[in-house]
């Protein structure tokens, strides 16, 4: 397994061999509060990097997941659909999203470190 | 951007505050909305509630025949102490806003919404006569502590306020001063609302979080409101919708359901002869889709027939649930809808209303 990384939308993403996993970072939990409802993209769909792939839901409000790179969904975490409090217990563990079949590894390139990442949610506290 | 006087309070319990009708005010503490709904439900929990209008307006019979032209309730009928809910009505039947009215000693408690209050008072006052004295009452913070255990940990307090019924209030002593507090709220549990000066509120509230009463915010109150099925002003309740489209009829006086004499009566007299176009309804979506507001409503045959005003989850009944506007023949209880969420249509019920029921002291 190679480093995890982190887009600028508060998700991340971790590569292992031509497939990665995607969930959203606990900075992401944090600012988004109870999570009540969770919505994934179908198995075997193709999309493109930043296009929307998921919506979570909190008491307060819907707010979209984007894919950090393009490929297509092989698989879909349902225990975080049949229990959406699974993401905000452990977001970067249990509570991934979907993993994608990467079509394009350099994607991963512009996508920030860990310290790095904790460096943008210092700066950009919203 | 304004305070309320316990903005520094908040602020060391680690709330997140966002704007609210002019006001910086707690969106929810470090527990979150889904914990601090179920405390209130299962214990007790304290809303500091002071950005709404405490407007208290005196004077005798003509006073109150001023106020019958604007609010429609039968004020011969509000006994002292006495708390009733109604409205401010336009000159169209509309809902300016809407209110809880106390009777106290020489004249009327009147609770208005913050966003509202403003223009509520511009509208009172243009009814009312020289007789009538009136006053926003900015010295005082208004706390709600709702939940089974409010009276136990109330009365520990303030000797005597578990003898108040539901919707009544009285007079009661807090750090010498005079303080006043009904029997009322607005989650759908037992609890109190308790008025009392800005200078010994922090006072009220450490004994309150002493006695295990926890501090809920914003979030919290909106999914306890809607699991009660009780409307928000601004969602299910503007200066376009009567009460009897929001399937309140019952918070307007028989006697004034009957001989009118005031504003908007024409039109309201209409719909309650002859019915309602469209009427507020609960929605429960069928699977875990959340339906919040602006979403369409349509028949089970496509044809759109409404539009959520309110939708959440809500945490008490462990699902999706909301309110909104359909056409009449369509409110039947439930009968199938669907809601339209992100280009999808998605099965609903229309629900009976209140999504959670709890009984209130009588």
């Amino acid at each position: 397994m190679s480093e995890k990384k982190y887009s600028k939308k508060h998700e991340w993403i971790m590569l292992d061999g031509e497939s990665a996993t995607v969930g959203i970072s606990k900075h992401a939990t944090e600012m988004l509060g109870d999570i009540v409802f969770v919505e994934l993209p179908e198995k075997g769909k193709s999309l493109n990097k930043e296009e929307k792939a998921a919506v979570v839901e909190s008491t307060k409000a819907a707010s979209d997941v984007y894919t950090p790179v393009s490929g297509e969904i092989m698989e879909t975490n349902q225990p975080i659909v049949d229990d959406p409090s699974n993401v905000n217990k452990d977001p970067e563990n249990n509570g991934w999203f979907f993993k994608i079949k990467v079509k394009d590894k350099s994607e991963l390139d512009s996508l920030m470190s860990q310290p790095d990442y904790e460096k943008f949610v210092k700066d950009n506290p919203n | 951007m304004e305070k309320t006087a316990l903005y520094n309070f908040h602020k060391n319990l680690g709330a997140k505050f966002v704007p609210f009708a002019g006001y910086e005010m707690p969106i929810q503490y470090k527990d979150g909305i889904v914990k601090e709904h179920i405390n209130t439900r299962q214990s007790a929990g304290f809303f500091d509630v002071s950005h709404m209008g405490q407007f208290f307006v005196s004077g005798g019979r003509s006073t109150e025949l001023s106020l019958e032209k604007i609010i429609p309730l039968d004020f011969k009928e509000i006994k002292m102490n006495q708390s009733k809910y109604s409205f401010l009505i336009n000159d169209e039947g509309g809902v300016i806003d809407d209110l809880i009215i106390t009777r106290v000693e020489n004249g009327f408690n009147i609770i208005l919404n913050a966003a509202c209050k403003d223009n509520d008072i511009k509208e009172i006052a243009k009814c009312l006569n020289s007789e009538s004295k009136y006053e926003l009452r900015k010295d005082l913070s208004l706390i709600a502590l709702q939940g089974p255990k409010a009276e136990t940990i109330l009365e520990t307090i303030i000797k005597g306020v578990k003898e108040l019924k539901f919707m009544n209030g009285n007079y009661f002593k807090f750090l010498e001063k005079k303080i006043y507090i009904t029997r009322s709220g607005y989650t759908g549990e037992d609890g109190f609302e308790i008025s009392v000066p800005n200078v010994i509120v922090e006072n009220l509230i450490k004994l309150l979080t002493d006695k295990d009463a926890k501090p809920i915010g914003l979030g919290a109150r909106d999914t306890l409101r809607l699991e009660a099925g009780l409307c928000l002003y601004g969602h299910e309740l503007n200066q376009e919708i009567n009460p009897i489209q929001a399937n309140l009829k019952w918070a307007i006086s028989k006697k004034r359901r009957e001989t009118g004499g005031f504003k908007g009566w024409e039109n309201i007299k209409k719909d309650l002869q002859n019915g309602v176009s469209k009427i507020r309804v609960g929605v429960k979506p069928t699977g875990k889709i959340i339906a919040r507001e602006g979403t369409k409503i349509y028949s089970n045959t496509g044809e759109e027939i409404g539009i959520i005003t309110s939708g959440t989850y809500g945490p008490s009944v462990n699902s999706p649930v909301a309110m909104g506007y359909v056409k009449s023949k369509f409110s039947e209880i439930d009968n199938k809808i669907l809601i339209e969420v992100r280009g999808k249509k998605h099965e609903a019920k229309v629900s009976k209303l209140p999504f959670y029921k709890k009984s209130y002291v009588k």
